[in-house]
């Protein structure tokens, strides 16, 4: 078996994979140059071997979303970085006015492959503005994708999907993930397992080996990961509770359709979600799913949500405020009385 | 300036204190233009007051802004420029249109969503993308795109350029100082061209811009161009060289044309003092042609508004624009 691979080697070989493969690709983005590779190291190497299409830009968030959109209509395909996802809000009119509008405001298609990466989410002790998940601001935007990295979707197969998409992608990666590995094989661990699901949000589905429906399907970002199945596996072993979770690569556009087989397998249906609570993605997905499961539900679908807060820095506020572990097994368990 | 100005922080523009500055090209000849040039310089004027009637008229829906007085600037410019160049207008931007493509019909179909639109009535008269022309209304925004076309052709298509229109109102804009820094540092072909009419909507350039555009450009180390003449072959002798060296040296540009802005900001929204507006109509090198050139003018002037007016029939006669969608 090969060694496993850490999330930050598998963002860093996709966009060494993107360069080396398509010639029209650039990846721009703030202290990205080599030796220093980036805040989080995702560029390291890219611009020593390709030094025309690795642009290490003045700190300009607006300004680098804008040269990825003129570079996207000129035809090419550029990755630009976001330092903190938290920045990408200066760079909302050049992705809210510009880049997904050109999609369609002039009466017919113009395509716009552009992909902004926002390393994103808390538990790093960053403090209130370098540790959000903005995940909800970019939702229900027209021609605005959004994916979220997860340890199941092979990072350069999602770049691909969202450069093949011809509209602005945002790909979310949180921040903690980076330093786990990647599953393989279909393994999570002795007790779960996963395969990936073909409907069209990619859905990676986590299960307990032998288990027959679950009592629960949680739904949630690929940031959530670790934690709900942490919650998943306390829940299994100390109160015989069966959850399966599934993680879509793509979070928006997201229709909950494809994926009715499997979630209607539960009685009980959760979505987590590290965004501050109020107008989110989970409740698009339980609304969607109150839409078509509404008669079959034993309860209403149980939507956690970070606390409408602000992000502490302290270590135990911060804790707090986030969705952690316990307290996702916490709320599953009481939802299961 | 009037003592009293500088404490009217965002204040009424309408106090009569303010002097309009005073015109260094008033008195200046225009030189007799081709046929050609004096033709598209009077389409567009003539498109902008048919514009105009027709709001006035209530037969167009949601808003315009037009450009009278400034039309000899892309009129000048464009013929220094080739079609591989881009172009990026702003919400003041039918003359550019139009200067470089003379499709009134495509253009006023647009404004007034019926068929034969350029975007098919979804872009309106400041969204408008063509061959490598685009329009958009956010102040600003379009230069950091800009830039980013231009870092495109000069690595695909060296010795072509982007072009990108802005007014002296852009200037409050962050997006300006992240792009040109970006234009500087990287060497990009961009030529921004700033019309500066010295009226930001209804805010006086001197309540809203401290400093100039020339220190603004000179502190990235950009070169700048002032155009204080309103005469197209004038202003081409004096930009083919500057335009030629940033095709070939890879380098930005910033040319500001002091100009007039003739019309309201929008429709019947001019608030600026009689004074002002009296003295961009006394600049406006419209009347100022027809006055040194009377014969040509009259015959050329007849001819383009009889066109426009044809146009105008025309384009309301067809039937409602379609957006065919997913």
């Amino acid at each position: 078996m090969t060694r496993p691979e850490r999330v930050i080697g598998n963002l860093n070989r996709a966009l060494h994979t993107l360069l080396d493969d398509d010639p029209r690709a650039y990846v721009i983005g703030e202290d990205i140059a080599d030796p220093y590779g980036g805040a989080f190291k995702a560029a390291r190497g890219l611009s020593d071997r390709h030094p025309e299409r690795v642009i290490s830009s003045p700190i300009s968030e607006g300004g680098i979303v804008g040269v990825a959109a003129g570079l996207a209509l000129t035809g090419n395909h550029p990755v630009a970085e976001m330092m903190f996802s938290d920045f990408a809000a200066l760079a909302f009119d050049q992705l809210l006015n510009f880049a997904s509008k050109s999609v369609s405001m002039y009466g017919r298609p113009v395509p716009m492959s552009m992909v902004v990466r926002c390393p994103t989410g808390g538990n790093r002790g960053y403090g209130p503005t370098h540790s959000q998940s903005l995940q909800k601001h970019f939702i229900g935007i027209p021609s605005l994708s959004l994916y979220e990295m997860s340890p199941f979707h092979d990072n350069a197969d999602v770049l691909t999907a969202m450069l093949s998409r011809e509209q602005p992608s945002m790909l979310f990666e949180d921040k903690t993930l980076y330093t786990r590995t990647m599953h393989q094989s279909g393994v999570v661990d002795d007790l779960f397992r996963y395969e990936l699901l073909d409907d069209p949000s990619r859905t990676a589905r986590v299960f307990p080996v032998d288990c027959a429906d679950p009592d629960w399907i949680i739904l949630a970002p690929g940031g959530l990961t670790e934690r709900a199945v942490a919650a998943m596996r306390t829940l299994l072993l100390e109160e015989e509770i069966t959850c399966e979770l599934l993680v879509p690569s793509r979070l928006y556009p997201f229709t909950v359709e494809p994926l009715l087989a499997t979630v209607s397998r539960a009685r009980r249906i959760c979505v987590a979600e590290d965004s501050a609570a109020d107008g989110t993605w989970g409740e698009m997905l339980a609304q969607q799913l109150h839409e078509h499961l509404w008669r079959r539900l034993d309860r209403p679908v149980l939507l956690l949500s970070a606390q409408p807060s602000v992000i502490p820095t302290a270590a135990h506020l911060e804790h707090t405020v986030l969705l952690q572990t316990t307290a996702l097994r916490r709320a599953l368990s009481e939802a299961s009385q | 300036m009037v003592s009293a100005a500088p404490h009217l922080i965002g204040g009424s523009t309408t106090a009569t204190a303010i002097t309009a500055p005073q015109p260094r090209t008033g008195a200046q000849r225009l030189s007799r233009l081709p046929a050609e040039d004096l033709d598209t310089l009077l389409m567009i004027r003539h498109f902008e007051l048919a514009v105009l009637d027709l709001f006035s008229q209530g037969l167009v829906h949601g808003t315009t802004h037009t450009c009278l007085g400034q039309e000899y600037i892309p009129v000048a410019l464009y013929a220094l420029l080739d079609e591989g160049d881009y172009v990026f207008s702003n919400h003041r931007g039918h003359g550019h249109y139009l200067a470089r493509f003379r499709d009134p019909h495509g253009l006023l179909a647009e404004i007034m969503g019926r068929e034969g639109a350029v975007c098919h009535g979804v872009g309106g008269s400041q969204h408008i993308y063509r061959d490598r022309y685009l329009s958009t209304g956010v102040q600003g925004e379009s230069l950091p795109v800009a830039a980013g076309v231009a870092l495109h052709l000069r690595r695909a298509e060296p010795g072509r350029i982007a072009v990108v229109h802005i007014g002296d109102g852009t200037w409050g804009e962050g997006a300006v100082y992240e792009a040109l820094n970006m234009a500087q540092l990287w060497g990009l072909p961009l030529l921004v061209v700033v019309e500066n009419n010295r009226i930001a909507q209804s805010t006086p350039t001197e309540r809203q811009m401290a400093g100039t555009i020339q220190a603004r450009a000179a502190a990235f180390g950009i070169r700048h161009h002032h155009v204080t003449s309103h005469d197209v072959a004038a202003v081409r002798r004096e930009l083919s060289g500057v335009i030629d060296d940033i095709r070939t040296q890879h380098q930005p540009l910033v040319v500001e044309f002091v100009t007039n802005r003739v019309g309201p900001h929008s429709k019947g929204d001019d608030s600026r003092p009689a004074e002002a507006i009296r003295h961009a109509a006394a600049n406006d090198w419209y009347r100022r042609y027809e006055k040194q050139h009377p014969e040509q003018f009259a015959a050329a002037d007849r001819s383009q508004r009889l066109a426009i007016a044809e146009a105008v029939r025309e384009v309301q006669a067809r039937p409602a624009s379609r957006w065919e969608h997913a």
